[in-house]
C-alpha cells in the first residue's frame, strides 16, 4: 500500500504551541517543587526558550546541541539518583526529556508526541500523591492538554480556545461515566507485576516498636487518621475502645521492645457476642494490624500471635482493609511455659528505688491482686500529674525512680512503664501492650475514626486463675491532675483568649462538623479510590451476584455498554446539532409544492426550482420567488437578518398551493 | 433528501465498498453510517500503547487514581468516536463546475460541501487519490476544489476520493470514499507555437463557389487576413486596412485538415497541432473548420465553435 500523504508533517500554529507547553507547565508544576533544582530549572529554562521560539524560530537550537542537552541531561539524572529506573529517577529522566522534546516540537506529529507524554506525566504525579486535592487538580491539566489535543486537529490552525476548552469538558464529562465502569469493574490484578523499586512508597507514620520516653508524646501531637472502623453493629462503649497493636517484653529499665512471639492457635474462653467490624488502616510500614481487645481469630491478610498481637504478613505499604471480630469479655489463660518467666525480665541494676518499692509492697501483701491495686493507688493518691510535656528523663541514671520519686510527671509510655516494672519488681508477670484507645464516630459517615494523637500504651498482668488482665495506669490519674488536653477547646481558648466561652462553643461545634464531614468526604475517597482493590472487586461482584464468569461477562458488557450507549443517543448523531431553521422552513416549502406533484430534484437548486415552479404554476410565481429570495439570503448571505427568518416563516405558514 | 436504494446486507459486507466506495452517483451524496467507516489512526494505536503502559504501571504501584486516569483516557478515546463519527455525518456533497482544462494542466474539480448544523465542521480533509490533502473548518455551506494534474486528453471522471477527518482527538479517522459524478474535459496539449497553414484552395468536390469570386463586402483587416484579400484601393483611399470578403468563397476558410500531415505522424502529434491551429485560429479571429477522420466540423468562429472544436480533439477516438 502507497504511503499516505498526511498532514501531520505540516507545522503548527503557533498558539497551540504555547498553549500546549501551558498545559504542560500545569502537569509538571507539583514535580516541579519536588525534584532537585537543576532539573526543575533545566525544564522551566527549556519551556521558555521554546516559547521564546515561537516568535524568532531561528533562536531554536539545532539537532547537534539538542543532542548535546540530551546527553547532559541523561548523565545529570544518573549523577543524581544513580540510576534512571524508579519512581524519582524515571519522574525526573521523563521531565527533562519532556522539557527537550518541547524544543523540536514543530509538526503536528511532534506535538502528539508532546500531549502523550504528558498524560504519562500524569500519572507520575499520582505516585507521589493521590489525595482528592492533586486529583482535582490534575483532572484540571488533562483538561487543558486534551483542549490542547483538540486546537491541533482544527483545520488551518484555527484558534478557538474557548471552543476547545468546552468542547474537552463536554468530552471529559462523557467520559466519566465510562470511566466509572471501568473503574469499578475492569479486573483488578493485585500487582506489582514487577519487583518495585525500593522508592515505591513514602514512609508511613504510625507506632513504633520500641516505646521509649518522648515517641508517643510526638505521635500525640498528629491529628492524622491511624485507622477507622466500620461497624457491622453497635460500637463498643468508649471504656472498651482499646485497639491492641504490638506487645512488649522486654526492657532495659528506660525502653522497651518486643520478644520473640510465635504463631498460636487462640486459646481464649469467650463470652457475650463478638462484635464484627472492618478496619481500613493507613500505611505505617509496620506489619502491625490492630484490633480491638482482644481479637478472636486473624484476618485473612495476616497471622496472629501467642500474644495475641495480630500482624499482616506484609509490612502494611499501602492503605489495606480488613475484617476482624473481637470480644470484649474474655478470660486469656494463653501463656507458654517460659514466656511468664520472661514477663518477669528486668534488669538487675536499674532503677534501684522502684524495686525497693516494689519489694516493700511484696512485704506486706501476699496476694497479687491486692498488691496491683496497691500500686494502682499508689499513681491515685501520690501527686502525679499527666502532662505531654514531661520534663526529660534521658540524662538520669535511673529515669524510672526519678520519674516515680521526684519529676512525677508524665504520660501513658512513663505511668505504663512504671507500672509493669513495678509490677515484675514484685514477681507479678506484666507486659506493656501499644496501640490506640479511643476513637470517635463519625456522624456523617457511621464509622469511627482513630486519630493518632489516640496512640495509647497500657499494660497486662498475670493474676494467676484470671489469666492476662488489661490494666491501664493512665487513668488511674484524677482528671484534676491532668494537665494539658488535646481537645480543640482547650487549644482554642488558649490561642483565642478574646472569644468568650459561648462564642467558642459554636466555633468548636463548626470546627468538628466540618472535620467530620471532610472525613467522610476523605473515607469515601480512600474506600474507593485508595483502597480499591482486587479483594474488594470481588467482595462487591459477590454481592451484586456475579459470581460465575458468565455472568460477570454479561454484567461487565451491559455496564460498559450502557454509558456509551447513554452518550451515543444524546448526541444527534446523523445531523448537527441544531438544524438551520431556515432549512427546516424551505423544506416545509417543498413538501407542500410536493403535494402539488412539484417535487424537487435532488440536485435542482433552490432558484433553478423557483424557476420550474415558475413554469409549470405561473400563479405561484411571486410568493415562490419571494421565499426563495428570503431563503437564498438567510442561508448565502454573510450577515443574515433576524428580520428575514420571520418572514420566511410568515410566506411558508400562508403558502397555499 | 436524497433517496438511496438499500443495501442487502451481502452487498453491506463487501471488502470493496470499505476500499473504494460506492460506485458513481449523480444527485448530492449525504454521509450517514452506511457510508462513514472509522478506524484508529496511526497515533490512536500509540495512544493505546500508551494506555496499556499506564494500566501496567498503576497494577505495579497498586495506584487507585493511576487507574482512575487511564480509564478515563481509554473512555475519552472511546467517547471521540462518536465525536470523529458525527464529525462527518450529515455532510452533503454535490457536483459543482469543472471547466476544461488542457492536456498536462491543473484540473479543478469544485464540489459543494454543505451540513444542516450551524456550528462548523472542523478539520474536514478532502482528498483524491495520490494527491496532498486539502482541510476546511467546513462552515455551513461552502465549495471545495479538488486539484489533479491531467497528463491525457479526455473526458476523465472525478474518480473516488475520499473525505476524512480525525478530529478532535485525532485518535481515530472516519472516512468515506465519494465517487460524484463528475467531468473534467481534458483538452490535447497544445503544440509549440508554428504559423497556422495557408487556407486550403476550393477542393473540387466542394463545388458550391457559384459566387467564389463574388465580392460580399469589406472588413477590418485583422492579423492573419491573406494579403491576397487585402482591399488595396481602399488602403489608397482611406488609412485602413480592409480586407475584401467574398461569399460563398471557399478559399476564405480555414480547414484544419487531420491528412494534412506527413502519414508518420501518429494520432497524439497531430492532435497537439491541432489544437494549437484551432487555438491560434480563433485567436485570429478566422473561419475555420476542422476536419478528422470520421467527424467534420464545418468552418464557423466564435467561443462555442472553439469549444466544439476542442472536445472534438479531445475526444477523438476516446469513446467508449
Amino acid at each position: 500500500m502507497k504511503r499516505r500523504r498526511t498532514i501531520s508533517d505540516a507545522p503548527v500554529a503557533a498558539h497551540t504551541i504555547i498553549w500546549t507547553i501551558g498545559a504542560l507547565a500545569l502537569v509538571a508544576a507539583p514535580h516541579l517543587l519536588r525534584v532537585p533544582l537543576w532539573i526543575s530549572a533545566a525544564s522551566v529554562l527549556l519551556g521558555a526558550w521554546r516559547v521564546w521560539g515561537v516568535r524568532r524560530p531561528p533562536v531554536l537550537p539545532g539537532r547537534v546541541v539538542r543532542m548535546v542537552l540530551m546527553l547532559a541531561a541523561l548523565s545529570g539524572v544518573l549523577l543524581t539518583y544513580g540510576t534512571v529506573f524508579g519512581r524519582d529517577a524515571g519522574t525526573a529522566l521523563l521531565l527533562v526529556m519532556l522539557s527537550l522534546k518541547l524544543l523540536e516540537m514543530r509538526t503536528r506529529r511532534d506535538v502528539l508526541v508532546v500531549i502523550f507524554l504528558g498524560y504519562f506525566l500524569v500519572l507520575t504525579q499520582f505516585l507521589y500523591s493521590q489525595s482528592i486535592f492533586i486529583g482535582a487538580y490534575l483532572l484540571m491539566a488533562v483538561l487543558g492538554i486534551t483542549a490542547a489535543l483538540i486546537s491541533l486537529h482544527r483545520a488551518g490552525g484555527a484558534h478557538k480556545p474557548m471552543a476547545d476548552l468546552r468542547l474537552a469538558s463536554v468530552l471529559l464529562l462523557q467520559a466519566i461515566p465510562l470511566m466509572l465502569a471501568l473503574y469499578v469493574l475492569f479486573p483488578r490484578i493485585s500487582g506489582p507485576l514487577i519487583s518495585l523499586p525500593k522508592d515505591a512508597f513514602g514512609a508511613g507514620t504510625g507506632l513504633d516498636d520500641e516505646m521509649a520516653p518522648g515517641r508517643i508524646s510526638d505521635l500525640r501531637q498528629s491529628g492524622a487518621v491511624a485507622f477507622r472502623v466500620e461497624f457491622s453493629g453497635a460500637p463498643p462503649g468508649a471504656e472498651q475502645r482499646y485497639w491492641r497493636g504490638p506487645v512488649l517484653w522486654l526492657t532495659d529499665g528506660v525502653t522497651w521492645s518486643p520478644g520473640a512471639n510465635t504463631a498460636a492457635a487462640v486459646q481464649v474462653s469467650v463470652s457475650g457476642e463478638p462484635v464484627s467490624y472492618d478496619v481500613t488502616l493507613e500505611a505505617h510500614n509496620r506489619k502491625w494490624l490492630f484490633a480491638l481487645d482482644i481479637p478472636a481469630s486473624a484476618p485473612d491478610i495476616g497471622r496472629i500471635t501467642d500474644d495475641l498481637q495480630l500482624l499482616a504478613h506484609e509490612p502494611v505499604k499501602n492503605r489495606v482493609r480488613y475484617k476482624v471480630a473481637s470480644y470484649t469479655q474474655y478470660h486469656n489463660g494463653m501463656a507458654a511455659p517460659n514466656s511468664l518467666r520472661r514477663a518477669l525480665q528486668l534488669p538487675p541494676d536499674a532503677n534501684p528505688r522502684l524495686r525497693a518499692l516494689a519489694e516493700s509492697w511484696r512485704a506486706e501483701i501476699a496476694d497479687d491482686e491486692k498488691l496491683m491495686r496497691r500500686a494502682l493507688e499508689f499513681f491515685r493518691d501520690e501527686p502525679f500529674y499527666y502532662t505531654l510535656k514531661p520534663p526529660p528523663l534521658a540524662d538520669k541514671p535511673h529515669p524510672m525512680d526519678e520519674f516515680l520519686f521526684n519529676t512525677r510527671r508524665g504520660f501513658c509510655e512513663h505511668y505504663s512503664s512504671a507500672f509493669a516494672m513495678l509490677m515484675r519488681a514484685a514477681g507479678i508477670p506484666a507486659r506493656v501492650v501499644l496501640g490506640y484507645q479511643g476513637g470517635e464516630m463519625n456522624p456523617l459517615g457511621d464509622y469511627m475514626i482513630v486519630r493518632q494523637s489516640d496512640a495509647h500504651a497500657w499494660t497486662e498482668v498475670w493474676l494467676g486463675e484470671k489469666g492476662w488482665v488489661r490494666v491501664d495506669p493512665t487513668g488511674m490519674i484524677p482528671p484534676a491532675r491532668v494537665e494539658i488536653t488535646t481537645d480543640v477547646a482547650a487549644q482554642l481558648a488558649e490561642v483565642t483568649p478574646l472569644i468568650d466561652l459561648a462564642q467558642a462553643a459554636v466555633l468548636v461545634n463548626a470546627w468538628q462538623k466540618m472535620r467530620f464531614g471532610w472525613d467522610a468526604v476523605n473515607n469515601a475517597w480512600n474506600l474507593w479510590v485508595l483502597g480499591y482493590n482486587a479483594t474488594r472487586q470481588q467482595q462487591l461482584f459477590t454481592r451484586f451476584g456475579l459470581d460465575t464468569w458468565i455472568k460477570l461477562g454479561m454484567g461487565l458488557l451491559a455496564a460498559l455498554g450502557l454509558p456509551f450507549l447513554l452518550v451515543a443517543a444524546y448526541m444527534p448523531l446523523r445531523r448537527g446539532a441544531r438544524p438551520d431553521p431556515a432549512v427546516l422552513l424551505y423544506q416545509r416549502f417543498c413538501a407542500k409544492l410536493a403535494r402539488a406533484r412539484i417535487v424537487r430534484r435532488p440536485n435542482e437548486g433552490p432558484l433553478d426550482f423557483a424557476l420550474r415552479v415558475a413554469r409549470l404554476r405561473p400563479e405561484l410565481a411571486p410568493q415562490t420567488n419571494l421565499i426563495t429570495a428570503l431563503y437564498c439570503a438567510l442561508r448565502y448571505s454573510p450577515t443574515p437578518q433576524a428580520q428575514a427568518l420571520h418572514q420566511l416563516r410568515r410566506f411558508v405558514r400562508t403558502f397555499r398551493v | 433528501m436524497n433517496a438511496v436504494a438499500p443495501l442487502s446486507l451481502r452487498d453491506r459486507l463487501r471488502l470493496a465498498r470499505f476500499l473504494r466506495g460506492e460506485g458513481p452517483q449523480a444527485g448530492p451524496i449525504t454521509l450517514n453510517r452506511r457510508r462513514v467507516f472509522i478506524l484508529p489512526t496511526r497515533y490512536g494505536w500509540l495512544f493505546g500503547i500508551m494506555l496499556l503502559v499506564m494500566w501496567l504501571g498503576s497494577v505495579n504501584y497498586n495506584n487507585g487514581l493511576g487507574f482512575a486516569l487511564t480509564f478515563l483516557l481509554g473512555s475519552l478515546a472511546v467517547i471521540s468516536i462518536l465525536h470523529t463519527y458525527r464529525n462527518l455525518s450529515g455532510l452533503t456533497f454535490g457536483a459543482g463546475r469543472v471547466a476544461p482544462v488542457f492536456a498536462g494542466e491543473q484540473a479543478r474539480f469544485v464540489i459543494h460541501m454543505e451540513h444542516p448544523g450551524a456550528a462548523p465542521r472542523p478539520g474536514i480533509a478532502l482528498q483524491l487519490p495520490l494527491e496532498a490533502p486539502a482541510a476546511y473548518d467546513a462552515p455551513q455551506q461552502t465549495s471545495v476544489t479538488l486539484t489533479r494534474i491531467e497528463a491525457r486528453r479526455g473526458r476523465w471522471s472525478v474518480g473516488r476520493f475520499t473525505v476524512s477527518t480525525v478530529f478532535p482527538l485525532g485518535l481515530f479517522r472516519a472516512w468515506a470514499h465519494l465517487d460524484l459524478d463528475m467531468h473534467c474535459l481534458v483538452y490535447p496539449r497544445p503544440a509549440a507555437p508554428q504559423p497556422l497553414p495557408d487556407p486550403h484552395p476550393a477542393s473540387s468536390e466542394s463545388a458550391r463557389g457559384r459566387g467564389a469570386e463574388d465580392f460580399a463586402g469589406v472588413r477590418d483587416y485583422q492579423s492573419g487576413d491573406s494579403l491576397r484579400h487585402v482591399h488595396w484601393k481602399a488602403v489608397a483611399r482611406q488609412d485602413a486596412l480592409l480586407t475584401k470578403q467574398f461569399s460563398g468563397g471557399e478559399e476564405s476558410e480555414l480547414w484544419l485538415d487531420w491528412r494534412s500531415f506527413p502519414p508518420g505522424m501518429d494520432v497524439e502529434s497531430r492532435l497537439s497541432l491541432l489544437c494549437r491551429f484551432v487555438l491560434d485560429a480563433h485567436a485570429a479571429q478566422l473561419r475555420y473548420g476542422l476536419r478528422l477522420p470520421g467527424k467534420d466540423i464545418a468552418p464557423a468562429s466564435g467561443e462555442a465553435h472553439q469549444r466544439a472544436c476542442l472536445e472534438a480533439l479531445a475526444l477523438f477516438e476516446m469513446r467508449a
